[in-house]
């Protein structure tokens, strides 16, 4: 494995043994964004001076045998993160020249735990899309293949990631916007329990669905980011109360007894037949490590995106009404008068996926509609919830497809909105449930990967990271990495 | 105001309430009144992308004791709700606040009517929200400014239905509430700061009509006397415009003090469809009974509870009763001080006589009396025992008041001031007095009772006060007797 796509586990036994030091790995990273980030475009912001600082003091503290966890360790985030003093777009002309005057609770703790920030990663427009051909920024590039799309929202981390421009990185998922584009640049990518991480700082999309979460090279480095990310913030009254538990510790324990649940429901039509092979000889390396597959139902998952696209779009119109033109972001020039200022400060700084949203959501809120739309969708959330809970009391795990295919062309879906929302019908429900999900790389099709989706029980995040570590024991598609060398 | 002939008149309040905190109801920013502007909002005040409210928690404690002053039911698990609209005071773009499960349900408080009845008055909820910021037209010619140390400031929303039947009514209501929340120690009831605002619902229909009128609501009136006056305005109005056989429509009016009238606000600031729904930032608020059960056993009697026990427990005049009852401070004063002299009437005249007089005088409130409870109830016991004349008690009150002395006691020894009940001391000085006035004796022995009063005025002219004049008086008589 050539240094710039070595996991995180592997480069922190580097530094400590000082075959390389964290000046020489930041710097070869910053070397990569600067060659392949014009191709990629996966970075909106890169702070070369920063990070460079922040690697010379790691140095100093590796070479005292101090330092956190993730000294020395070059990462990126996803620009939905608000960093202090750093320009944080969320993708969004909007926000273009916003430099927050605080940090990300999740940012802070990777930043606390030793990780240099090498940038912040291009994203959809306020993370509203699933190819990453939102962003105010421009498409980023499938570093697979140049004419695809990586997934999205967390589009740009994922290229970042898979083109070795960076160790590991952060993505948010909202509906499927870690787990999608990991499955279409094979990596692994782990949307935890609602309420796991803290949303402080984190721009918000839709707030009872937003979760962030790492986007690794293995299951053995998510394990090892969520413990830095994860915890109760008073600061986010939705974060969970709960002990983070050793996570990297509890890899190894044997599958067998587990029972994994393969759903009906996530083999519908849609569902790319090379795509559903892959997925299928996936399960059989559960087996061969000792778990059971048990057939499941989850009868009202078919709804989730109906749901989604009612109660996402909600949150988001009354999220995004702070883009006012008022107090910062962007403003039009010489407005004149109030409703002027409000409507060519938001027409001009909104893209059109964005726009859609908010009118959907507005009008599934609006009087005499809320019944049909937001209230039902709500009761429907309920339901799929319920159909979880049931299910857990008999399967430890939930495996399935993440994606319906693999990473499709660039302008191939931008004119087919339901095409494109279909593209999160497996990972969806998840998020409506609030429940830890996780792709990892399962295969591949025509050169293109695949992902696996694993869905756990409430806060079982270790189920989920040890099956996915060892499946990575047991196969080498996650070390399969594209070919775009300098 | 007399309501027109042949009218009735429905008036409904409601009435947000500044509730009596130091920061802020989701961020830690300060409350304090009067800073300069935007230093006091933090980026949780601003609606910066990215940042989340987080509940402070006293606000909860103060709803629940105002939802158990006014008997309403405590909703055990209530949620904050997002009301959207656009105004560049609302930073967000939506109020959080409570809509359909607010933290208090019902409840009523009871009205004095001018005819010396009393009327009680149900209220529709009480629910909590965040106050908005304010917009400055008056500073820059064609610009608005923007404060927002307001924005965020906890606010308690509270409802009555429409059974206020006059402006009397109306403001008779609103200062029971007032009262209510200053007693409670919910809000600091400051109206010039603007602490208290109402929003009046008006509406006129005709004697024998069941259903209610068409309604206008008066936002943001900030005193009783606006309270009044716009009420008293838009009663005239609507019965005007529908004598004139024209249609009323529901509408939202601003009150203009200069012009004495309520004039339609412009349709773009009032938003029709707030589209309301759960807020998805906070979680539902669930409080226990062992917490509503602590508020309860915290809570003070209440002004009407306490007016009722002074006059029938204490045979006090309903009028002095209501005037120790209406401030807590002054009640506890008293109620602490008759704890001590167990005599209430006395002090109760001590208190509203010559304690409020000189508070009035100084311009300072109960709390902040140089007299204590204590030193109040000392002189007055001393009174009542006759250890000192209700005269000499006047002079050590002052020196208790100017702080000559922190004891009455101490203060009376010091100066000798106690009254000469002592027979042998008073007996010889009688006799003498008798001696030196023969013809007035011999008057009053005669029945000129006034001379009574030239003798007694001899003998504390001669102890300098200090006998006590029903002793001296008896022992006058015994002699005049024995003549």
């Amino acid at each position: 494995m050539t240094r710039p796509f070595s996991s995180l586990s592997q480069l922190q036994s580097q530094l400590k043994d000082r075959s390389i030091s964290a000046t020489e790995l930041t710097q070869l990273y910053l070397d990569r964004i600067e060659q392949l980030n014009p191709i990629l475009n996966c970075y909106i912001t890169v702070d070369e001076e920063h990070a460079l600082e922040r690697a010379r003091a790691a140095d100093q503290q590796l070479a005292r045998g101090s330092g956190g966890p993730l000294t020395g360790l070059p990462i990126s985030q996803k620009d939905i993160f608000c960093i202090k003093d750093t320009t944080t777009t969320a993708g969004s002309k909007m926000l273009a020249n916003f430099r927050p005057p605080y940090s990300a609770t999740c940012s802070t703790k990777l930043e606390q735990a030793g990780a240099i920030t090498l940038g912040k990663t291009n994203m959809d427009e306020f993370a509203m899309g699933s190819s990453n051909e939102t962003s105010f920024f421009g498409p980023v590039k499938n570093p697979w293949d140049l004419l695809r799309i990586p997934g999205g929202s967390s589009g740009g981390s994922a290229a970042a990631v898979a083109a070795g421009l960076c160790a590991a990185s952060t993505g948010t998922d909202t509906g499927g916007s870690i787990r999608q584009p990991a499955a279409m640049c094979g990596l692994t990518g782990l949307k935890p329990t609602y309420g796991r991480i803290s949303r402080w700082g984190m721009i918000a999309f839709a707030s009872s669905l937003d979760q962030a979460g790492p986007m690794t090279r293995t299951a053995q480095d998510a394990a090892l980011l969520l413990e830095h990310m994860a915890g109760y913030d008073p600061r986010d009254a939705t974060s969970l109360d709960e002990p983070i538990p050793k996570y990297s510790q509890e890899l190894s324990q044997p599958l067998s007894g587990l029972k994994i649940g393969v759903c009906r429901q996530f083999f519908s039509e849609g569902l790319d037949n090379a795509v559903e092979t892959v997925i299928r000889e996936a399960f059989k390396i559960f087996e061969q490590l000792g778990a059971t597959l048990v057939d499941i139902e989850l009868p009202n998952t078919p709804l989730s995106v109906s749901a989604y696209y009612v109660i996402a779009p909600a949150e988001c119109s009354a999220n995004l009404s702070r883009y006012d033109g008022v107090r910062f972001g962007h403003r039009c020039s010489d407005p004149k008068d109030l409703q002027d200022l409000y409507q060519r400060s938001r027409g001009e700084g909104f893209g059109n996926e964005v726009k859609k949203r908010i009118l959907v959501g507005t009008f599934a809120l609006s009087a005499g509609y809320y019944d049909a739309f937001y209230r039902r969708a709500q009761q429907v959330r309920r339901l799929i919830k319920n159909d979880f809970v049931e299910a857990f009391d008999h399967v430890d795990l939930i495996i399935g497809p993440t994606a319906p295919t693999p990473a499709f062309k660039i302008g191939e879906k931008v004119d087919n909105p339901v095409d494109m929302y279909l593209q999160d019908i497996f990972t969806i429900s998840a998020n409506l449930a609030g429940l830890p999900a996780m792709s990892i790389p399962a295969g591949q099709v025509e050169g293109l990967p695949v992902g696996l989706q694993l869905i756990g029980n409430y806060l079982q995040e270790g189920t989920l990271l040890r099956a996915g570590h060892q499946f990575q024991q047991a196969t080498d598609w996650h070390q399969l990495t594209p070919d775009i060398e300098l | 105001m007399t309501i027109p002939a042949g009218w009735q008149v429905d008036i409904g309040l409601e009435i947000h309430a500044q509730l009596k905190t130091t920061s802020k109801i989701f961020s830690g920013a300060s409350t304090q009144f009067g800073q300069l502007p935007n230093s006091q909002a933090s980026v949780i005040d601003l609606g910066m992308p990215g940042v989340l409210p987080a509940v402070n928690g006293v606000v909860f404690e103060k709803a629940v004791r105002f939802g158990l002053g006014v008997g309403g039911r405590i909703n055990r698990e209530s949620r904050f709700d997002r009301k959207n609209y656009f105004y560049p005071d609302l930073p967000k773009g939506y109020q959080i606040t409570q809509m359909d499960q607010p933290i208090v349900v019902g409840g009523s408080v009871t009205i004095d009517l001018p005819d010396g009845s009393t009327k009680l008055i149900a209220l529709t909820r009480a629910h909590l929200e965040e106050d908005a910021g304010k917009s400055i037209h008056d500073r820059k010619p064609n610009y608005t400014g923007i404060d927002l140390n307001r924005a965020g400031t906890p606010l308690l929303e509270i409802v009555s239905e429409p059974q206020l039947k006059s402006p009397e009514e109306a403001v008779s209501y609103a200062r029971v509430i007032h009262q209510l929340l200053t007693y409670l120690e919910i809000c600091d009831g400051n109206m010039a700061e603007g602490s208290l605002r109402f929003d009046a619902n008006v509406s006129v229909r005709r004697i024998n009509d069941e259903a209610l009128g068409v309604r206008s609501e008066i936002k943001n009136l900030n005193s009783f006397r606006f309270l009044d006056q716009a009420i008293n305005f838009e009663i005239s109005r609507q019965v005007e415009t529908l004598n004139a056989g024209e249609t009323l429509s529901q509408d939202t009016r601003l009150f203009d003090p200069d012009q004495l009238e309520t004039r339609p606000m412009r349709s773009k600031e009032t938003a029709t469809d707030y589209r309301y729904f759960p807020e998805p930032d906070l979680l539902p608020v669930v409080l226990s009974e062992r917490y509503i059960d602590e508020i309860n056993k915290e809570m003070p009697e209440l002004p009407q509870v306490r007016t009722q026990r002074y006059h029938s427990a204490f045979a006090l005049p309903l009028a002095d009763a209501q005037l120790l009852a209406q401030d807590r401070r002054l009640a506890d004063f008293f109620d602490e001080t008759v704890a001590k002299t167990q005599t209430p009437k006395t002090t109760a005249n001590w208190i509203k006589g010559d304690l409020l007089a000189r508070l009035n005088e100084a311009s300072l409130t109960i709390a902040e009396s140089p007299v204590t409870s204590e030193q109040l109830a000392e002189l007055i016991t001393m009174v009542d025992q006759d250890t000192i004349s209700g005269k000499i008690a006047k002079d050590v009150f002052g020196a208790l008041w100017e702080g000559r002395t922190t004891s009455a006691s101490a203060y009376v020894h010091e100066h000798q001031l106690e009254q000469v009940s002592d027979q042998s001391a008073l007996e010889p000085l009688i006799a003498s007095l008798l001696k030196e006035h023969p013809k007035q004796a011999d008057d009053l022995k005669a029945g000129k009772d006034k001379l009574m009063g030239f003798f007694v005025g001899k003998v504390m002219q001669a102890t300098q006060g200090k006998a006590n004049p029903k002793q001296v008086n008896d022992l006058i008589r015994g002699k005049i007797d024995q003549r």
